[in-house]
């Protein structure tokens, strides 16, 4: 069965702007999927819908086995907290937390805080002399790195990545990049939203929004 | 990691806090300080009262009864009371709310040269043993404040008088003018009084000296009583109609109460064929100021806190629209719209507490110049007032948050987070 399968799927606001446009997709375990598309697209849309963060107006979307159309705002949070980490382009730390809390954040609203797992995430994205620094005192780089950490810190079954290299020099977008291969490698789902062709290219498949449809899955140029 | 995320709030975005605080702070302190002066003001407006004089007459009990009910107020047949009974008006059941009292004696002081003065014999200023074996200052002084004085006041003992200003320019008299009485006493004048009353037109003197001019020693003929009382209401009126009318609870209570007639009806029990009335009037304006004067205070408090509650209410709606993106990354990384508002709730009440606090002790002193600057005296610090304040700051807090808690509800992290 596959983790995330979208079936006519379509996002109307206020009943005249057709965001989405019956989307078809299904993402399998271990899978790496790029969307892609110019602004405007549907892409954000689709990643809140994917991310539980929105309904969907029409269609229907199952994921990890259970249907994300017959569920309540309640049942969504729990279902968003349970099984999706997040990794978003503004990073969106808690600014007067640290970066270890920042981290026990996720684990304090998923179950119980735990800073020495919190200290291996950290440690697993390369910022363990940092955990104690409050984001303003962290890097573009570090803080996206920090976002990954608490992503992972639930044991996520979806990563959804909002052009998590969209704020980022080249020299942080390869050590990012170096960080989702891994976890890839070791049969994380991940889920990529970008423009940018290179981010699209390093996934394994890649979807192509337009008009809020899906173009046929094609391999980024 | 909920305390660490309240105390990071609080500590490393202390100055969004600080206004919260201070605003919470002002209207606590406003509120304390009102609520203080209101529980206290009683006391301070009766002791300003006391300057309209005695609000109790003790008379004799058939004297009392002449003057109801046939409007006589001389008799050849006088009553009087005993002045040996004088000590026992400060050993009532509210002994403390007897400010002052004098004795009066009137009669008319017949000259060596066989004219008559109207005169009043009293205390002006006089030291006594009370039955419990303390002392108490009273007299006129005490309770005349407004008397104008040109001169002296007499000096106990000494056979001097006070010559009322009328009278003093009927009969050409001065001060420092010795009179001769019949029985050969001498009172030198030792000044001449202004009191926009029926003084003006006698001779005041001191109580010894008319006993012996009209031959009553040891008695007295009235009691002016100047007491601390409670404002009247329902169960007081129906007491004073007749206190057998109420039941074994209602007198309970109006016994206990310090008013007017509870007083004077003490003082009817302690000293033998007397009646005490309550000088009504002065009773109901005491009771009318007092009522008017914390309904006042009231409406402070009110306005205070409802200032408090609408600046709270600005400031937390301000905090949760500045937050809304780091509010919006709590809710989409698993947060219930409960455990944001707790979040939320909790740093305003830990802020507001402080804020509670800063104003309670902020509304002592507030409540100190009140007093000094008002009635010249200090307020007392009434415990009560701190749960009151403490139950009318939560309130504040809820309420003043009521538009954060909506907007907070509203809040969709997708929005916030994507600008959608």
């Amino acid at each position: 069965m596959a983790l995330l399968e979208l079936k006519d799927v379509s996002m109307i606001y206020n009943g005249k702007v057709r965001a989405l446009d019956h989307i078809n997709l299904t993402v399998e375990k271990g899978d790496w999927l790029a969307i892609m598309g110019p602004s405007g697209s549907g892409k954000t849309t689709l990643m809140n819908i994917i991310g539980c963060m929105d309904h969907a107006t029409e269609g229907a979307i199952t994921l990890d086995g259970i249907s994300l159309m017959d569920v309540d705002d309640e049942k969504l949070t729990t279902i968003r907290r349970e099984k999706i980490g997040m990794v978003f382009q503004q990073f969106h730390l808690v600014p007067y937390l640290t970066a270890v809390e920042n981290v026990m954040v996720a684990q304090y609203y998923h179950s119980l805080p735990d800073v020495e797992e919190a200290m291996t995430a950290l440690k697993r994205v390369g910022l363990e002399d940092r955990a104690s620094h409050l984001p303003s005192q962290l890097s573009g780089g570090e803080q996206q790195r920090v976002c990954i950490a608490r992503a992972l810190i639930n044991y996520p079954v979806l990563i959804l990545a909002d052009e998590p290299m969209g704020n980022l020099d080249e020299a942080n977008q390869n050590l990012v990049m170096k960080i989702f291969h891994e976890l890839h490698d070791e049969g994380h789902t991940i889920i990529t939203v970008t423009h940018s062709p290179e981010v699209g290219r390093e996934a394994g498949r890649c979807v192509v929004l337009e008009h809020g449809r899906i173009k046929e899955p094609t391999t980024p140029t | 990691m909920f305390w660490q995320m309240v105390k990071g709030a609080l500590v490393r975005q202390s100055n969004r806090f600080m206004l919260i605080a201070l605003t919470v702070a002002l209207g606590v302190s406003l509120a304390s300080a009102m609520l203080n002066v209101m529980f206290d003001v009683g006391d301070k407006v009766n002791r300003e009262l006391k300057a309209y004089g005695a609000n109790i007459t003790v008379t004799p009990k058939n004297a009392a009864l002449l003057r109801d009910v046939y409007g006589l107020t001389n008799s050849s047949a006088r009553e009087f009371l005993n002045e040996s009974d004088l000590g026992k008006i400060k050993t009532i059941f509210w002994t403390n709310n007897i400010v002052a009292f004098a004795p009066t004696l009137d009669g008319n002081l017949i000259l060596k040269d066989g004219s008559e003065l109207p005169a009043l014999g009293t205390w002006f200023e006089h030291t006594m043993t009370l039955p419990t074996g303390e002392t108490f200052s009273t007299g006129e002084i005490e309770m005349k404040s407004w008397w104008q004085i040109e001169g002296a006041y007499p000096v106990e003992g000494k056979s001097e008088a006070l010559i009322g200003s009328k009278l003093a320019i009927e009969k050409n008299i001065h001060v420092g003018d010795v009179l001769e009485l019949n029985n050969g006493d001498r009172l030198t004048i030792s000044g001449v009084l202004t009191s926009g009353g029926d003084e003006d037109q006698a001779l005041l003197t001191d109580l010894a000296v008319m006993q012996k001019a009209l031959n009553v020693p040891g008695k007295i003929a009235s009691i002016d009583i100047s007491a601390i009382t409670t404002p009247e209401n329902d169960l007081a009126r129906k007491a004073a109609a007749n206190p057998d009318m109420l039941s074994q609870q209602e007198r309970e209570i109006w016994y206990c109460t310090a008013y007017v007639s509870a007083i004077a009806y003490q003082i009817e029990e302690v000293i033998g064929n007397s009646s005490a009335r309550p000088v009504r009037q002065i009773a109901e304006s005491e009771g009318k100021i007092l009522d008017k004067t914390q309904l006042l205070m009231l409406l402070i408090t009110v306005l205070s806190l409802m200032s408090a509650a609408l600046g709270v209410s600005n400031l937390v709606s301000a905090n949760i629209m500045e937050r809304s993106r780091e509010l919006g990354l709590l809710k989409a990384i698993g947060a219930t719209n409960l455990g944001v508002i707790l979040l939320i709730l909790t740093e305003i009440f830990i802020a507001g507490c402080i804020g509670g606090v800063v104003g309670y002790f902020a509304g002592l002193g507030l409540a100190q110049v009140i007093g000094s600057t008002v009635f010249g005296a200090g307020i007392a610090n009434n415990v009560v007032v701190i749960p009151i304040v403490s139950v009318l700051m939560v309130t504040v807090l809820l309420v003043g948050s009521v538009p954060a808690i909506r907007m907070l509800l509203q809040l969709e992290p997708a929005s916030v987070l994507h600008g959608r």
